[in-house]
Order: structure tokens, then C-alpha cells, then sequence
């Protein structure tokens, strides 16, 4: 059997992999008339230079650590949680349910972990059926998760212009939550301490969003299930043989993947809007899937993809400002890119670096 | 509701079905032949803004129709790249397509219109105008069939009337010829297609080739038939139902084309029921009725009634050698 060097496969295969990405939109960008290096300076500019530009820049990065989590803990199992996106949204109504109930009588120390509590639940559940329906009724995980995002969709639609919908507002989106029930955010917190940051939505989910790392990283690799679940993803019948329940494994991946995408919602709309929009979620669930591509179902990995796709997220607001002719959804381009270039065509340079740098391992 | 009424339901069903057959019809060749194809919804979208870009530009829905198909042909040939040739994850190379094509074809519409995403609105003879059938005239006054011919069969465009050839053409192409023997072969068991001595690449990527086609035509009427230009992310999750249908229909065409005229008379139904109460139910918001076509698949995919049995190798790319 042949094995690459840790450096090759996990730092020079994953690089030529993003430089493609970026080389393939560096020709877009030539191609609408724009130079790909002013359009990278604005990038950087508005990513992490201007005021309050780095404060957005990671608030974008929570939300991906949580959906790139949501995904990755799901595919070490290889479960393919594309419901991301739908378990984002159905978070943000958990959230919601539990700020109305709890908002007026609990304090703020209360409120927010019962709410945090709530998102989380939401989306297991919402991730739940899909994973019960693959474990017991042999469903495609991948075509439920695909249909529960649409089922969610309608659903919120439904409930945000029916019985959510805030009195007086011409847009669906639903009542707002109370001053305990918000996530403070960092410019607030620290004033008082006499740092003086920029005003931006980044908030105390971003800590979640670590302590969520942290987690995941001790529960996969430190724990005998996490053990259980990568066997799992090796190979199902051996798992099964070593008297893995396989079944109740997949619904629990599924609930933790589920409630990791339902805590983006903390994030957004407990951190920043104070309700809850329509599709809110706006596409990140479905970036968690390039975050967790990109860093290798890894929590270290996942970071620095979060942080990738953050700054291009924030950066990308910025392109919208500065050229006519490049847009926000030149963000999207990239993200679709890096999919297919670190996901689809993962292979792609191995077995030409197998050639180069293989050494022969004894099996 | 009127007998004409419900020949306007039927008539908008017709219309609505179109772009999901199409699309069914491409995904179930490509998983007949043992490529999953999530990206259906990518090709449909980057060939509604083909057709609309180019037809804008030289004033001709032909051409635009050319476009699309080429635009979808080339998102298909990236999916078969990606996973027919180095074995990729088909999911995710599915997903690429779809996240690529709804960036793309906003990027490139804003480079050439300067629209905000769109593109300009189309005139009348840059789109695929109505096709009037004949013997309108003649049987216009014989009663129930009359009506029923020049309100529901006659006055679609040449798209509508595609996507229904499409069924029973590929029908035949699966089942009555040696070309669709092996391609099931090969969605079923490559090993058997490749020690036969042929090549289960090239099968797999003609299966991907026609689908790309199909998408291009979907995409076509979506914004030269249907709709008179394109607007940033119109196929509006079509390509899911359109695979949504696939799987309702358990892969076999016929059944497919049910799904779909279902799927597309939920939708045409619910338009035309918007704001006026039902019985018992009272008003129901139309996107609760949109979401029924996921329902209904998801509660078939779970077994409840009937069993959806995927062709055996789908999804898993074929190795020569261990």
C-alpha cells in the first residue's frame, strides 16, 4: 500500500486544490473586465482591515464553524448531512419558541442557555427524522436531508407571515426577541472593560462556536463512541461485526450534526437581527458543506475554512461596493469552485503524487 | 369551478410539468446508468440563463436554445469529469454544479446586462411563441372535445411538446434498444458491462451527455417559453422536485411522467386556489401546498407504500482494477 507524507496530503494536495479554485475565479474576474489583484485587495481590505470589517468577518465565521461542525460530525460517520440549511432555519424557530416563552419572566443568564438549548433541540429534531428514516427504513439520508430543507422552508414561510408574524410588518418575519433573550455582543461586553472595538454583530456565539469545537474534537477522537463512529464510517459491516449498534449510531450522528446546524441560529438571530427572517439562514448550511470539505471534518481544519469563507463572505459585501461589474454572488462562484475542486476532484493530483512521493508502507 | 376552469388547471399543469419531466427524464437516465445526479437543479438554472443571455444578445430563441443546451452540457461534462473519470463523490460534485451555476450565472449576468442578476425582457419573437395545432378551427365547436383540444393539447410551445415526446422516446431508448440494455447494465452491474468489453466510461458519460441536453431544453423554456427572461435563481428548486418525481416514480419512465404531471398539478391547483378558502381546511397558504411533493417523496423513500429501489450502482464509480 502506498502512503503519502502527512505535509503532501494534508498541506500540498489541499493548497494546489484551493489555488485551482482561486486561479479558475482569478480568470472569471479577467473575463467581466476587472483585475483579479485590485478585486483581492479590496477583498483583504474589506475582510480585515477597515473598521469593524474583522469583527463581521468572524461573526460570518461562527456561523460556519457551526454548519461545517454539522456536517463534518455527520460525514465521519459517512452520513451526508446536506439538511444543514433546513436545521439552521428550524433552529432559529426553536430559538424563538423558547425566547416567547421564557423572555419576560427570566433573566438574561436563564434565557439565553434556554435558548441556545432550544435551537439546538430544534434542529436535532429536524435532523432526527431524516437520520431514523435512513437507520430503520433504508431512506437516502442524502435525498430526506434535500427534501426536510424545502419541507422547512414551507413551513417557516407559513409560520412567518401566518401565526409568528410580528403585527404591523409588511415582510413576513416573526416577533422580537426580548432584551434577556439576546446574545450580547462583544463591542457591548467589552466597553465597560475600556476595549474599545469596532461596532460589528460579532457576539458571544463565537465562543460557542469554540467551546462547539472543542467538543467535537474530544467527542470524536477522545471518546469510545467517537471510536464507534469513525469505525462506522470505515466500513458499516465491519462496525456492525464489532458489535457497533449501528442504527441508534446513525440517529445519534445525525441528532448532534442536526443540533450543531440548529446553533447557527444563536448566531444570527439571537446574536444580531432579533427575529426571525425569512431564510435567514441564506445559503450557509450549504457553505458548511465546503467548510467541512475544506477542513477535513477536522475542528482545527473547520477554523480555518470558517475563517476562510467568513472573510470571502465579508469581503465579497465589499466587491459589491467598490466594482460595477462583480458582485457578492462572485462568493458563491468561489464556494461552488472550491467544492468541486476539494471535494468531487479530491483525487484528482493523488494519483500523480503517489508517483512523486509515495513511500511503500508495509499492510 | 367551470368545466373550462378546470381545462385552465389541467393547461397550466401541462406547463408547469415541463421543465420537471425534462429534468426527470435526465436525471433518470444518468441513474440508470449509475451517476447520481443532484445537480440537476444547476444545469436547469445555468440553461435558463443561456437561453435568456444569448437570445437577449441575437435576438433568436433558436440560438438561445443552442445555448442552453451547451451551457448544461458543460456543467454535465464538469459532473462526468469529476466523478466518471476520477471517481469522485457524486453528491458533492452535484452540489459543486448547483452552488457553481446559481454564482455563475449571476456573475455573468450582471457582467453583460448590468441588471442586478437579470437580463433583459424578452420580445415576442425572441422567445418560443405558442404552437397552434391544427384542426383548432375545425373541431372548436364540437362539444368537450373541442374545447379540450384548443384549451389544453393545442397552444404550448415547442418545449412542452419535447418534454412529452421525451417519455416515450426514452421509454425506447432504455428498453427497446442494445444502447439502453447496457447502460441499465452498467447503473446495475459495471463489472458485467466491462468484462463484456465495453467501456463503462463511455456509457456513463453518453448517459450524462443526453442528460445535459434535457436540462439545456428545461432551462430554455424556463426563460424563452415559459418565462420572457432570466431572473436570478429562477428554476427555484424545479431540478429537486424534477428529482424528487425521479425517485416518486422509482426510476421507470412512465411513472416518472406521472410524478411529475402530479407534482406540477399540485402546484398549478394551489395558484389557482390561492385566497380562496377550501372546505374543512379553510385557506391554505400556498407554500404549505408546495411542500407536498417533498412530503410525498419522503414518505415513499421511507416505504410506506411501495418500495423505491434505486439501480444498484448508483452512486458508486466504477474501478477496474483492485
Amino acid at each position: 500500500m502506498n502512503r503519502l507524507p502527512a505535509w503532501v496530503d494534508y498541506g500540498l494536495i489541499p493548497l494546489m486544490n484551493l489555488s485551482l479554485a482561486f486561479g479558475v475565479t482569478a480568470i472569471v474576474v479577467m473575463l467581466v473586465g476587472e483585475n483579479p489583484l485590485d478585486a483581492l485587495t479590496v477583498l483583504v481590505n474589506g475582510a480585515f482591515v477597515y473598521e469593524g470589517a474583522l469583527g463581521y468577518t468572524l461573526y460570518y465565521t461562527t456561523s460556519f464553524v457551526f454548519t461545517g461542525l454539522a456536517v463534518a460530525v455527520a460525514f465521519h460517520a459517512r452520513l451526508f448531512n446536506i439538511g444543514g440549511e433546513g436545521q439552521a432555519y428550524i433552529g432559529g424557530l426553536g430559538a424563538l419558541m423558547v425566547a416567547l416563552a421564557v423572555q419576560d419572566w427570566a433573566p438574561g443568564v436563564l434565557a439565553i442557555p434556554l435558548c441556545i438549548v432550544g435551537a439546538a433541540a430544534f434542529g436535532a429534531l429536524w435532523a432526527f427524522i431524516p437520520g431514523w428514516l435512513q437507520a430503520w427504513r433504508g431512506s437516502h439520508i442524502v435525498i430526506t436531508t434535500i427534501m426536510f430543507n424545502f419541507i422547512a422552508s414551507g413551513i417557516m414561510v407559513g409560520l412567518l407571515s401566518g401565526a409568528l408574524m410580528r403585527p404591523g410588518q409588511s415582510n413576513p418575519e416573526s416577533f422580537l426577541f426580548g432584551e434577556s433573550a439576546r446574545m450580547p455582543q462583544l463591542h457591548e461586553l467589552l466597553a465597560p472593560l475600556g476595549i474599545e472595538i469596532g461596532r460589528s454583530p460579532l457576539n458571544l456565539s463565537i465562543v460557542f462556536a469554540v467551546l462547539a469545537c472543542i467538543g467535537v474534537w474530544l467527542l470524536i477522537w477522545r471518546t469510545r463512541w467517537g471510536y464507534a463512529l469513525r469505525a462506522m464510517g470505515q466500513s458499516e459491516p465491519a462496525a456492525q461485526y464489532a458489535g457497533v449498534p449501528v442504527p441508534r449510531m446513525i440517529v445519534t450522528a445525525m441528532l448532534i450534526s442536526g443540533a450543531l446546524a440548529g446553533l447557527m441560529a444563536i448566531n444570527t438571530v439571537m446574536g444580531d437581527q432579533g427575529k426571525v427572517t425569512l431564510n435567514f439562514p441564506s445559503g450557509f448550511g450549504f457553505t458548511g458543506i465546503a467548510v467541512a470539505l475544506m477542513g477535513r471534518s477536522h475542528p482545527v481544519g473547520i477554523v480555518f475554512a470558517a475563517l476562510l469563507f467568513g472573510a470571502l463572505f465579508q469581503g465579497g459585501t465589499e466587491l459589491d461596493f467598490e466594482f460595477q461589474t462583480i458582485t457578492r454572488e462572485m462568493v458563491l462562484l468561489i464556494q461552488g469552485l472550491i467544492i468541486l475542486f476539494s471535494g468531487a476532484l479530491a483525487l484528482m493530483f493523488v494519483p500523480w503524487m503517489e508517483r512523486r512521493f509515495a513511500r511503500k508502507v508495509a499492510t | 369551478m367551470t368545466c373550462l376552469d378546470i381545462l385552465l388547471v389541467f393547461d397550466s399543469t401541462l406547463r408547469l410539468a415541463t421543465p420537471l419531466i425534462l429534468c426527470a427524464m435526465a436525471g433518470l437516465i444518468s441513474e440508470r446508468a449509475g451517476v447520481v445526479d443532484i445537480g440537476l437543479e444547476g444545469k436547469l438554472l445555468g440553461g435558463a440563463f443561456a437561453a435568456a443571455a444569448v437570445a437577449t444578445i441575437t435576438g433568436s430563441a433558436w440560438l438561445g436554445l443552442l445555448a442552453a443546451i451547451g451551457a448544461s452540457l458543460s456543467l454535465s461534462m464538469i459532473h462526468g469529469f469529476a466523478c466518471i473519470t476520477h471517481k469522485g463523490e457524486q453528491i458533492i460534485s452535484g452540489i459543486a454544479i448547483n452552488i457553481l451555476a446559481s454564482g455563475a450565472t449571476v456573475v455573468a449576468s450582471v457582467a453583460l446586462f448590468k441588471r442586478g442578476g437579470q437580463t433583459p425582457t424578452l420580445d415576442r419573437d425572441e422567445r418560443f411563441s405558442p404552437i397552434e395545432l391544427p384542426g383548432v378551427e375545425a373541431v372548436g365547436d364540437v362539444p368537450w372535445f373541442g374545447p379540450f383540444w384548443r384549451e389544453l393539447v393545442s397552444g404550448h410551445t415547442l418545449p412542452v411538446y419535447i418534454a412529452l415526446a421525451s417519455v416515450p422516446l426514452m421509454w425506447w431508448l432504455l428498453w427497446r434498444t442494445r444502447f439502453g440494455l447496457r447502460l441499465r447494465a452498467v447503473g446495475e452491474m459495471p463489472a458485467a458491462v466491462d468484462s463484456a468489453g465495453l467501456s463503462v466510461t463511455w456509457l456513463r458519460y453518453r448517459a450524462l451527455i443526453i442528460a445535459g441536453v434535457l436540462c439545456g431544453i428545461a432551462g430554455a423554456f424556463l426563460s424563452t417559453a415559459h418565462g420572457a427572461g432570466f431572473v436570478r435563481e429562477m428554476s427555484a428548486g424545479k431540478g429537486y422536485i424534477a428529482l424528487a418525481a425521479l425517485i416518486f416514480g422509482k426510476w421507470r419512465p412512465w411513472s416518472v411522467l406521472g410524478a411529475c404531471l402530479l407534482f406540477g398539478f399540485l402546484e398549478a391547483f394551489a395558484n389557482r386556489m390561492q385566497g380562496t378558502p377550501l372546505p374543512v381546511i379553510g385557506e391554505v397558504p400556498l407554500e404549505v401546498v408546495l411542500i407536498l411533493p417533498y412530503v410525498a417523496t419522503v414518505i415513499l423513500l421511507a416505504g410506506f407504500f411501495g418500495k423505491a429501489i434505486p439501480p444498484r450502482a448508483l452512486g458508486t464509480p466504477y474501478r477496474k482494477e483492485r
